[in-house]
């Protein structure tokens, strides 16, 4: 094991570990706060309530985003909720029960002590989003609304309509907006980043690219947050906005910091399917919807040939030759089974010729049961937003006929590496967010990712980032003169002007979108050695023809979103090289990792903790010399390890 | 289907800008309008890479900037105006969430960027939206820190308030209210914010300075004024209602004789 990799996780019994730490890490004074920087990268929950939080503390902040404004970063799209161990509803939930479930969500491929302090400060939030004026559902007597989510049997999510990441982002984004007007926060729009600079090396800034101008500029700081969120557009079709990208962790990875299980990416079950080779992305429907919808395909082959040539309509396939095949196979669970689990029962039944579409790869998600038990107006005011959307994409009214989905690219699980502080191996850069591979194992539950980017962002980085900061209160502001930054600077532009010089005939969507089929096909949703030893081979050589034959038109001085793509895709043909090696080497099924050489008869994963319980953490070891992997064992000293059962 | 395009190209805020024209062949009906603008943009590509390869009647313009992300009606980065209208020929959606079923195949469709003073052309049809991250900053929001609030479920809240508070928290802030209004105005969008909060007990504590700061910002940066045309609630993509306009005036009113 690396001497960097030490998780830093506290003694003591698990209950304590937080406050322990908290008690024992150093502070800042307010006077020092204020001769101290900090970068932030991302506005999205993690980003933009780390960098509130900073600033309501006194730090000098800087944030940077690559929209027009703060409030578009991805969280924005999250629908369903948030968890949180309230115990509202009275249902015996706890923060032990919410620790539990993320641990076995996640298929024991988690570290305990991130987890259960997530489930700690997961209260913290709701209350904090509360005092922000979000405005979360409510019951009749004011106090607030509760739904149930998959991987769990109490109703412990919060919830905003079908629009919770919205609220939730907006509430980051008027805090941010507070601290911007109060100059604690300076906001940097539509710049990108390009590399981050090491002095001595520790994180001390930044190279941007203005995308407006087109300008490369410096920042400096006393330290760095990456809150750029996931990687899941390496896929090309996923259900991440277009923007979305893992840009930003990449070339922290390049500069030292270690990728953590980079083959870990969520497959969501209900996304609207795909309707032909022109789509750009895929729409989410939100598994909030699972607490209604049941889903099935027909039990009869000749049912779904009818379905497929259009000659009948779902709702006319009778009760008894429906297939509730969640039902069926995991009773105890039913429709909230965790998304890998429900994703791959979609597959089953599509590979066995069931799936209720022309491409042969739909679904069904069903309402009828619950309008007719509710009433649609009920079910109106729980989905309404989400049933337009549907209504809109599809042209069917999914109030009459059921709706058709399939599993999709949503959620990468893995990410930069990082200590209990938050920290990577380069000392003064910290990853929050989806941008971290702390807290979800191999396997996210739903409403969990709102609940790890503001706990990351409002409780935890603001505490055990001082712990770092307390050393640099002498330290002066990093100067961007210095060589360190001269040199990144100019790898940037080499970098920039090599691809305009290749003038290649090809446009950069080109090489994504065949990127995007080979990770789908080979690193997706199952992945076996042949598979996977085949998608190395093939992303390295369409890498090599990228850097041969792509074509960027205009130029770098100028808002170019062709040369933004490029640069992007640049990067994703390397980490998808590194997620399919990642996925390659380990040899076991976890979470939403599907080896399909390893399986029990049932289809379920089967994991092997004997020679895989730890985290694989890569490590850039130069152009040339490859990828260097660490690993981090897992010890549960508090969780009883067994195999994940959804059944009884 | 096969359509004509007509497109605002502009390349950068200083220089003039013109209507270029081009064809597109062969989408499907369940297309987006925003991947038939991928597809525009790839073939534009391609011609930039063989001007000879590729179908004739497309000018050599190189690919046409526009603002997306979320391609899911929520991020509120898409801001086109398609034939004469704010995020197009549909009601109550983003350009984003438009289909090309809703036009008839051989039409001629104008493609024009958001057009107001407090909105200015970038390049093609991506607009500076600033002004509206600027009025926000100026006090829409509740000036809590950080930890040491109350808990979540110590002050109830009539669940009906909850409910029209999220009517108006669901704004995307696209900026449609603005570039359809006549006058330029950007009550629609500030007063979804004023009011969101103004409903709820959280926010009631400085409703009267939020509403002061707010509507002084949008002032001095331009917008104009409102003349209940109500054209903002027509094309607002998340039907926002002018109701909210009155709670502002309203608030407003309340905090001025205060004064």
């Amino acid at each position: 094991m690396s001497e960097k990799l030490n998780s830093k996780i506290p003694e003591g019994p698990l209950s304590e570990k937080w406050t322990r730490h908290k008690s024992q890490i150093r502070v800042v004074s307010p006077a020092n706060k204020r001769k101290l920087e900090v970068i932030v990268i991302g506005t999205g929950l993690g980003g933009a309530s780390a960098a509130a939080a900073l600033g309501e503390l006194g730090y000098n902040v800087k944030v940077f985003c690559i929209s027009d404004s703060p409030r578009r970063a991805h969280s924005i799209a999250a629908q369903g909720g948030i968890n949180a161990a309230k115990n509202y509803p009275n249902d015996n939930d706890s923060v032990y029960r919410l620790f539990y479930d993320t641990i076995k969500g996640g298929d024991y491929r988690a570290r305990e002590g991130n987890v259960y302090r997530l489930a700690e400060v997961s209260n913290h939030i709701i209350d904090q989003c509360v005092a922000q004026g979000v405005p979360f559902a409510r019951e009749y007597g004011g106090l607030l609304d509760n739904r149930s989510f998959g991987g769990s049997q109490v109703s412990r999510t919060f919830y905003a309509r079908g629009q919770t990441g919205q609220q939730l982002l907006l509430g980051a984004y008027a805090a941010l907006n507070r601290q911007i007007h109060l100059g604690n926060v300076k906001s940097y729009n539509r710049r990108e980043m390009m590399d981050l600079v090491l002095i001595d090396g520790e994180a001390k800034g930044i190279i941007v690219r203005n995308l407006v101008t087109g300008e490369i500029e410096r920042y400096g700081a006393h330290a760095v947050v990456i809150a750029s969120g996931g990687y899941g557009n390496v896929f090309f079709l996923s259900t991440n906005a277009m923007n979305s990208n893992g840009s930003a962790a990449w070339q922290c990875y390049k500069k030292g910091a270690f990728f953590g299980n980079p083959s870990f990416a969520q497959i969501h079950p209900t996304c609207i399917p795909v309707h032909g080779e022109q789509q750009s992305k895929l729409t989410l429907m939100s598994e909030s919807l699972r607490n209604d919808g049941r889903i099935w395909v027909p039990k009869k082959k000749e049912d779904v040939e009818k379905l497929r040539s259009k000659k009948i309509k779902a709702s006319q396939i009778p009760e008894e030759d429906r297939d509730y095949y969640l039902e069926r196979r995991y009773p105890a669970f039913g429709n909230l089974v965790p998304r890998d689990v429900a994703s791959r029962a979609a597959k089953e039944r599509c590979d066995a010729g069931f799936g209720v579409n022309e491409t042969g790869l739909a679904v069904f998600l069903d309402f009828k049961t619950a309008i007719e038990r509710l009433g649609r107006k009920v079910i109106e005011e729980r989905y309404g937003n989400l049933f337009q959307m549907y209504e809109k994409i599809t042209d069917v009214d999914p109030y009459k006929e059921p709706m058709m989905i399939y599993p999709a690219i949503h959620y990468t699980m893995g990410g930069i590496w990082v200590d209990y502080n938050l920290q990577t191996t380069v000392p003064g850069l910290y990853a929050i967010g989806e941008a971290n591979f702390s807290d979800h194992g191999g396997n996210r539950l739903g409403a969990s990712a709102l609940m790890q980017g503001l706990a990351d962002g409002y409780f935890i980085l603001p505490y055990t980032i001082g712990d770092f900061l307390a050393g640099k209160i002498q330290v002066k502001m990093t100067d961007t003169s210095h060589p360190a930054f001269e040199e990144a600077e100019k790898a940037v532009k080499e970098k920039i002007a090599k691809l305009f010089a290749i003038k290649g005939k090809e446009p950069v969507d080109h090489f994504q979108k065949k990127l995007g089929h080979l990770m789908w096909d080979y690193v997706g949703m199952a992945r076996n050695e042949k598979g996977l030893e085949k998608a190395i081979d093939e992303i390295r050589k369409l890498r090599e023809e990228f850097w041969k034959n792509v074509y960027i038109p205009g130029e770098n001085k100028e808002f170019n979103q062709e040369l933004e793509k490029a640069l992007r895709t640049a990067d994703n043909l390397e980490l998808g090289e590194l997620m399919a090696k990642d996925a390659l080497l380990r040899r076991e099924s976890c979470g939403g990792h599907f080896r399909e050489e390893m399986q029990t008869e049932e289809g379920e994963t089967k994991r092997d903790d004997e020679n895989y319980m730890y985290v694989s953490c890569w490590e850039y070891a130069g152009e040339n010399n490859g990828h260097v992997i660490h690993k981090e064992p897992l010890k549960y000293e508090f969780v009883k390890i067994a195999t994940r059962n959804y059944k009884d | 289907m096969d359509f004509t395009l007509k497109v605002w190209r502009q390349k950068s805020a200083k220089d003039k800008g013109y209507f270029g024209t081009y064809q597109v062949k062969g989408i499907s009906p369940d297309t987006s309008f925003l991947e038939m603008m991928d597809i525009l943009n790839d073939q534009l590509v391609r011609e930039n890479i063989d001007p000879v390869a590729v179908n004739k009647g497309c000018k050599s313009d190189g690919p046409v900037a526009f603002d997306h992300d979320c391609r899911e009606g929520i991020c509120g980065m898409c801001s086109l105006y398609i034939n004469g209208r704010a995020h197009g020929p549909d009601d109550d959606i983003t350009t984003c969430q438009l289909h090309m079923r809703k036009f008839k195949d051989g039409e001629t469709i104008t493609i024009e960027p958001w057009r107001s003073a407090g909105m200015p052309v970038i390049k093609d049809l991506v607009v500076d939206r600033n002004a509206l991250d600027k009025i926000l900053q100026a006090g829409g929001y509740v000036s809590v820190n950080t930890g040491g609030v109350p808990d979540a479920n110590s002050i109830p809240v009539p669940r009906e308030d909850a409910e029209e508070s999220m009517d108006a928290a669901a704004c995307v802030g696209c900026g449609a209210c603005i570039a359809t209004c006549k006058n330029g105005s950007a009550m629609l969008f500030v007063s979804a914010r004023v009011s969101s909060l103004a409903l709820l007990p959280q926010g009631k504590v400085e409703a009267a300075r939020r509403v002061k700061a707010m509507v002084a910002k949008m002032d001095e940066l331009g917008f104009g004024a409102c003349t209940n045309t109500r054209a903002c609630e027509m094309e607002c993509p998340k039907n926002i209602s002018v109701t909210h306009i009155a709670r502002m005036n309203r608030e407003f009113l309340k905090a001025k004789i205060k004064d």
